[in-house]
């Protein structure tokens, strides 16, 4: 499966990425910012994306509208310090299938990435 | 400054530094700063923005900074890595976000973090704006939390019209 991880802390996505190889996923691809996620979605034909919100160039909500636009069925995950109910409910109506408060344990996100492509019919 | 905004930063700390490093923090008592010298050699600045407005800074010794990077990352970063400041400002970034989800009936927004690297560098901030430290301690070593946020005065209909005419003559 084909996972992009956006995040402008290159900390964070290595994090994510030591997650995900311990549960199989190897084909990742990673971006900085919306804007950098934009230009490589193309190429990368993601099948899964964890996105960070706060980010510099294009935050992640930003990114997750103008990529719903044109994809309304890529499952999208918002890993994210933005825990407040009101930013939650944001990200759901600006298409987020599922989301994941920093900090996080690497059980909590291995659950929220299975439960996330059960519910959108993904096979993993 | 009102302790409803300081208590937040002791229970974010502690979660963020047991969840991500499972490195317990014991928190002192905390004291106003009455100086701009940074507490320690390492600033990982946050500023936020919205109905608080101010920042907060995660201050620390070099030998702390190396410990708790090296347990963050999963291997020693050099200090001159992009990647070592890349870790402290991810901390302070889960510090402030945890905090503020805890500031009731506040509409507020941070920044991304910025990384000051260098002994005896000071962090200025707004004169008014009072700093709060929470010194901590952990089996990395010490550091601290410098609180400085203030509540935002909310802008009347009278204001909106004068800041209107503002930007309409400048």
């Amino acid at each position: 499966m084909r996972i992009m991880l956006i995040d402008d802390s290159k900390t964070m996505r290595n994090i994510q990425k030591s997650v995900l190889k311990q549960l199989g996923y190897t084909e990742m691809e990673e971006a900085c910012d919306g804007q950098d996620a934009l230009s490589k979605i193309g190429a990368f034909d993601p099948e899964l994306l964890l996105v960070d919100w706060n980010m510099p160039v294009m935050d992640g909500l930003t990114f997750v509208k103008t990529f719903r636009q044109h994809n309304k069925t890529t499952p999208i995950i918002m890993v994210t310090t933005e825990a407040e109910k009101s930013r939650v409910i944001e990200a759901i109506k600006a298409g987020v299938n599922n989301y994941v408060v920093k900090p996080f344990t690497p059980d909590l996100l291995s659950q929220r990435i299975d439960e996330t492509l059960q519910r959108c019919g993904v096979k993993s | 400054m009102d302790a409803a905004y300081i208590t937040p930063f002791v229970a974010s700390i502690q979660n963020v530094f047991g969840t991500m490093l499972q490195l317990p923090v014991e928190v002192g008592d905390p004291r106003l700063l009455k100086s701009d010298k940074a507490s320690h050699d390492i600033s990982g600045i946050i500023g936020m923005t919205g109905t608080l407005s101010g920042s907060v800074v995660l201050s620390l010794p070099q030998e702390t900074a190396d410990a708790i990077v090296a347990l963050f990352c999963g291997e020693r970063i050099d200090a001159d890595s992009p990647d070592f400041a890349d870790a402290i400002g991810e901390l302070v970034n889960m510090i402030s976000g945890g905090a503020k989800a805890s500031f009731e009936g506040q509409d507020v927004s941070i920044s991304c973090p910025n990384v000051v690297i260098g002994p005896g560098h000071k962090v200025s901030r707004p004169s008014d704006i009072p700093c709060v430290v929470i010194p901590c301690t952990t089996d990395c070593g010490e550091l601290a939390i410098e609180v400085a946020i203030r509540e935002t005065a909310p802008s009347t209909p009278a204001d909106a019209n004068a800041d209107a005419s503002a930007n309409a003559t400048a």
